[in-house]
């Protein structure tokens, strides 16, 4: 628990010096989405209609961004490697990893949505409901994503590759993230949606790390 | 007991298994025009003309079919890919590389093939329908897999890798197979399921499990010669592979 702590402390301390890496990935979903009301018209009812699937397609694109960075560094330097040699099991060192991947580019997304659901006319329990689906849905996307990224690692053109493996995986988390938002708009409430995406919280919490770490492994023989 | 052991585990090496494919895939071919001529032949000409759909149904006898292997043939390989983990056993992770590409195909046919029925059926090529969507994602699927393993460079990662994203993705063939149950969306329901009677006339059913019977085939015949041609390429440093009269002739010429 302390070895997942530090690594969650460090990743963040890295994070802090080079603050570009974070702003860029937040500025990347906030311009996205603000793009679309100028490219679709600024027509309100529309707007509504198609906020939640923007939104969610807004954060799946950033968090992408940052994935690829998820080891990538550490592996160029020779930590991970020590990582993995080290008496802490490397599975805790992963799920640290992941978990300061998700403080760092999801949270972010998570805090930032309100704002941008503003934008999009949507009242206050549609932004509660969109808030509460993110909060659901990105630790699922830092976690399948570390297990392409974990793939991927040293690849040559790796980061298209990412999108390939991760974008087909990431689909159920758009569809019923959005769907949630929606129903609540359409008067159906939410509740089914935000239980299937806990439902894959959980799955990917007990499993995700396990596979990202045999990747790993195998990326370092 | 130990020689069985032997004899089982005999056609493990690609040594062994080289020769042995290629006597099969002869034989598979003659089974993939046996089941086939005789699968469309029901599915054209004995089949009956279906109440509701006209003659536009009888893309049933492609498409099913390929929606089936396309599943089926996801779940072989993510088998291999496993047993290639699990066991270290070489010739595993070739099975499950040979036959991603085939699976690929069925997919994209499948999908193809459902647009061609979809047009004149429900008026439409594409629905963003739950069972369209997951065949859609498995599509991806394939395609990641042989990305994967085309892009790294050493064999032996290639195919751990890859394993490793197969086993993920296995998670959505039994989302796709459940679908049109779990959702109620355009896609009809399952024509065939094992524990009611078929909503189909027979011939129809029968031509149907014909033609899957062929491209069972077909997959097998395919999967075998491009296995072939994986171990070539990755044995081509041995002994062995450099005295099989295909490559001294080769050589000769």
């Amino acid at each position: 628990m302390s070895a997942i702590l530090a690594v969650v402390q460090r990743d963040l301390l890295v994070v802090v010096r080079r603050k570009s890496e974070v702003l860029t990935a937040l500025f990347f979903f906030v311009i996205v989405s603000s793009l679309f009301p100028l490219g679709i018209g600024p027509e309100p009812g529309l707007l509504r209609k198609i906020a939640p699937g923007v939104l969610w397609v807004g954060a799946l694109l950033a968090t992408m961004l940052a994935l690829q960075r998820m080891f990538a560094a550490d592996h160029a330097d020779g930590t991970l490697e020590q990582m993995a040699i080290s008496p802490s099991p490397l599975v805790g060192l992963v799920v640290g990893k992941i978990a300061a991947h998700w403080l760092v580019s999801g949270l972010p997304l998570v805090l930032m949505a309100p704002v941008l659901g503003l934008q999009f006319d949507l009242d206050a329990g549609a932004l509660g409901v969109l808030v509460l689906a993110l909060l659901l849905g990105t630790p699922v996307l830092s976690l399948i994503g570390a297990i392409g990224a974990a793939l991927t690692l040293g690849v040559r053109g790796g980061g298209v590759l990412l999108s390939l493996l991760v974008l087909p995986l990431f689909v159920p988390v758009l569809i019923f993230g959005a769907g949630a938002v929606e129903s609540h708009i359409a008067g159906l409430g939410a509740g089914g949606h935000l239980s299937l995406l806990a439902a894959l919280l959980a799955l990917s919490v007990f499993f995700a790390p396990w596979a990202a770490t045999a990747a790993l492994r195998i990326a370092l023989e | 007991m130990s020689k069985q052991l032997t004899n089982w585990f005999r056609f493990a090496s690609p040594q062994t298994f080289y020769p042995l494919a290629g006597k099969m895939i002869p034989v598979f071919w003659v089974l993939t025009a046996l089941f086939g001529a005789a699968g469309l032949w029901m599915g054209f000409f004995v089949a009956p003309t279906d109440a509701t759909q006209g003659e536009g149904y009888r893309i049933i006898f492609v498409h099913v079919p390929t929606s089936w292997m396309s599943m089926f043939i996801y779940l072989v390989m993510a088998g291999w890919a496993a047993m290639g983990l699990s066991l270290n056993a070489r010739l595993s992770s070739m099975m499950a590389q040979a036959l991603a590409p085939t699976g690929a195909l069925m997919a994209f046919l499948s999908l193809w093939t459902g647009a061609f029925w979809g047009k004149p059926m429900w008026g439409t090529w594409w629905v963003w329908d739950a069972r369209l969507t997951s065949e859609l994602i498995l599509f991806f699927l394939y395609l990641g897999f042989i990305a994967l393993q085309a892009s790294i460079e050493d064999p032996r990662r290639a195919d751990k890798a890859g394993a490793i994203l197969a086993l993920v993705g296995v998670v959505n063939v039994p989302i796709i197979y459940f679908s049109v149950t779990w959702w109620n969306t355009l896609h009809q329901g399952a024509s065939v399921s094992i524990n009611k009677s078929p909503t189909m006339a027979m011939t129809m059913l029968w031509g149907m499990l014909l033609m899957a019977l062929c491209l069972w085939m077909y997959s097998i015949a395919v999967a075998l010669t491009r296995v072939r041609a994986i171990i070539l390429e990755r044995e081509s440093h041995t002994e062995w592979v450099k005295q099989l009269p295909e490559m001294t002739r080769e050589v000769a010429a």
